[in-house]
């Protein structure tokens, strides 16, 4: 039986084996996200969270740059009386805006006849048209997980662009080398996809900003 | 199994003893004749051995009336043409002869339906308790040069070489073997797995890992069931040699159901090609390119880094082939160093490019182009070479030759004949020093012109084949090629340290 995890239940698993995810607070209320926008500070980001929430965007459950507790509790309040019941919501993430002009997505998958993978690809709206991605075998190793850095046809992307630093290679590397252990892992449910999308690079570190998890139970 | 024992199992199929055609025929349409015909034809070095129902002769071979009639220990093969339902009988019999371990590519017993496939794995099961090494069914046969052994059921028998071969499909046996008859870079084993009921391309492919007349493995596979076991043997034998490997239903693979988006970004090609880069192997896209690539491998050296230079004796062809190599980002194009330019200078009037490419610009006198070749194989800042223009005086000297004034040989009335012969000597004089500087200095110097295609019979090209060399047909595709050999050498230098 599959199961796909909430957005704050992906981020936890993930980072349990070391991912290290922007920060965030599942908020139930207006009045709590303002606390918690204050504490990271302005801009935020809001969206809804819960198991069964696909299609986020289009729905208008993620609510961007956000600059006020005014529009803070405006928006929260909006997101929570959006949510259907299907959806099972559990609260509202807030969470510092992360911007940069570069996204990455890397992630699990499963292939039928390979097993588990690694993926890193580039990432944003366009991220299936661009279709740049580089795939191995899990587990790998460091010098597998530079190679797949390595592979992206788009090299521009990851050397220094638009006045930000080239990307931080060791850094991403950890977050290919933490999802093999994800896929590898023996204990738990099984992690049979996973995304991290986006992973924004910012001010050239790669920041794991959302996460999506499907596991399947061991037999 | 052991490995020893499993290795010797399957050197008995590439160097049986002797070779039994079970189902001989008459008729030179049918398979029992046609394999026959091509072992006995191609030279086979063993005793050749036949059976057919009627104790008639087939191509001089007096055929055994059954199997049964063999005396023991005089043969490791047999190739069956027999009808289905002969098989399981055929197979107790040829164990009890003592067949170190039989082997049978039988060529078309694959029936479809429910039927076919349990009389299937029976003889599977049967071919495994009796220790006999089942090929096929629906695969075209077996090639072993070393045992000058041709026992398949189409052409061609290919030169001899240390390319190894393993195909799930028969067609791509036979386009390779003929690339290897058009490049003269030879061939050591072939085999098509067929309907691989009991031995796969996999197992091939570990078999010529071990295998000493085999210096580079060439495979050709669709469908993959057990993709963690495939990795492994990618990565075992990519250890030890080169494997290049053309994967039919490369597009087929779509999105898979998944909640996110990695699934449908990671289809099943890209993740065969993460396998092939992750093992070492050499993933090809055509099966020129899978060919090229392994006779590449299989007669030039790794290079040591990947910076190239091309030296050409005309503009054009210098030019695209830089922007060939500056396209790979794999490759760099070499910078030329000064005192390579200062020693070229010494050599060639102003006009040359003095930059790489090195462009000669027809200032070449005679001794000019190995000795610049020489010059820039030698020099510590050059990786690789890509060498250009080699033949285009002996295809005028083929023009003339057959223009209506060459005169009898002997008679050089009008001067052509000296200066057909000293072009024809040069160019192949060229080849050879291309060859002989590649495997003094251990670098790559691919050379290519179109002439070996358009004139094989051109001296250039003929000479760098008689090198045991690939003439490529284009730049473009040597440029291919040595893609590929600094990949895996990096591929080495990286997993040694």
């Amino acid at each position: 039986m599959r199961r796909t995890l909430s957005e704050s239940d992906s981020q936890a698993l993930l980072a349990t084996y070391g991912v290290r995810f922007a920060p965030e607070e599942l908020v139930g209320d207006p009045d709590s996200a303002v606390v918690a926008a204050e504490g990271f500070g302005y801009p935020v980001a809001a969206k809804l969270c819960g198991e069964n929430i696909a299609h986020k965007t289009e729905r208008g459950l993620v609510r961007l740059s956000l600059r006020s507790a005014h529009e803070v509790r405006a928006a929260v309040g909006e997101l929570l009386s959006a949510a259907l019941p299907d959806d099972r919501a559990t609260g509202v993430l807030v969470a510092p805006m992360i911007r940069g002009d570069r996204e990455l997505i890397a992630g699990i998958a499963t292939d039928p006849q390979f097993g588990p993978t690694v993926m890193l690809g580039v990432g944003g709206v366009m991220a299936e048209a661009v279709a740049d991605v580089s795939v191995r075998l899990a587990p790998i190793t460091q010098l597998d997980a530079a190679e797949m850095i390595e592979e992206l046809r788009s090299q521009a992307l990851i050397a220094a662009f638009r006045g930000e630093p080239p990307v931080d290679r060791d850094a991403l590397i950890e977050v290919l080398l933490s999802l093999s252990d994800a896929a590898t892992a023996t204990e738990g449910a099984t992690v049979v996809s996973a995304d991290i999308n986006p992973l924004i690079i910012c001010g050239g570190v790669p920041v794991p900003v959302d996460a999506l998890v499907e596991q399947q139970e061991r037999r | 199994m052991s490995v020893a024992r499993t290795h010797e199992r399957y050197r008995a199929l590439f160097e049986p003893r002797g070779v039994v055609v079970a189902g001989a025929s008459t008729h030179p349409g049918k398979f029992g004749f046609v394999s026959l015909h091509n072992i006995l034809a191609c030279g086979y070095r063993g005793d050749v051995f036949a059976t057919n129902r009627d104790g008639s002769t087939v191509l001089g071979v007096d055929c055994l009336r059954s199997l049964s009639e063999l005396p023991e220990g005089v043969a490791d093969l047999i190739f069956v043409c027999t009808p289905k339902s002969v098989n399981a009988e055929l197979l107790r019999v040829a164990a009890s002869k003592g067949f170190a371990p039989p082997s049978s590519p039988p060529p078309d017993t694959g029936e479809a339906g429910e039927q076919g496939r349990r009389d299937e794995r029976e003889l599977v099961a049967l071919a495994e308790d009796l220790g006999i090494l089942l090929v096929g069914p629906n695969g075209q046969g077996v090639v072993s040069t070393p045992a000058s052994l041709c026992a398949q059921i189409v052409a061609p028998y290919p030169p001899a070489g240390s390319i190894g071969v393993a195909s799930q499909s028969g067609n791509f046996v036979s386009s390779f073997l003929n690339w290897s008859c058009a490049t003269g870079v030879g061939i050591s084993r072939a085999v098509s797995a067929g309907n691989a009921v009991a031995t796969s391309v996999p197992d091939f492919l570990d078999f010529y890992s071990q295998d000493p007349e085999t210096s580079v493995a060439l495979a050709y596979m669709e469908g993959i069931e057990d993709g963690r076991s495939v990795a492994a043997t990618f990565s075992r034998v990519a250890a030890v040699k080169p494997l290049v490997v053309l994967k039919g239903g490369a597009t087929a693979g779509g999105a898979r159901a998944a909640a996110g988006h990695t699934g449908s970004l990671a289809t099943d090609d890209r993740t065969f090609t993460g396998v092939c880069a992750q093992s070492g192997a050499t993933r090809a896209s055509t099966a020129e390119e899978a060919f090229e690539a392994a006779a590449t491998f299989a007669t030039q050296p790794l290079p040591a880094g990947n910076r190239v230079a091309v030296l050409t004796t005309a503009g054009g062809w210098g030019v695209v082939t830089a922007d060939a190599i500056v396209r790979h980002r794999d490759l760099e194009l070499a910078t030329l160093p000064d005192d390579l330019r200062d020693a070229i200078d010494e050599l060639l009037p102003p006009r040359w490019s003095r930059s790489n490419p090195i462009d000669l610009a027809g200032g070449e006198t005679r001794d000019t182009v190995p000795e610049v070749l020489r010059l820039v194989a030698e020099h510590e800042e050059v990786d690789a070479v890509v060498h250009l223009g080699l033949g285009i005086q002996a295809n005028q000297a083929r023009m003339m030759r057959e223009g209506g004034y060459y005169g009898v040989e002997g008679e050089d009335t009008n001067g052509i004949q000296r200066i057909v012969a000293y072009h024809e000597r040069q160019d192949a004089r060229f080849a050879e020093a291309a060859a002989e500087l590649s495997m003094a200095t251990g670098k790559p110097i691919l050379t290519a012109t179109e002439l070996a295609m358009a004139f094989p019979g051109n001296a250039g090209p003929t000479a760098v084949r008689a090198a045991g060399r690939v003439c490529y047909q284009s730049a473009d595709r040597a440029v291919t090629a040595l893609v590929h050999l600094v990949r895996r050498a990096r591929f080495l230098q990286r997993r040694a340290s």
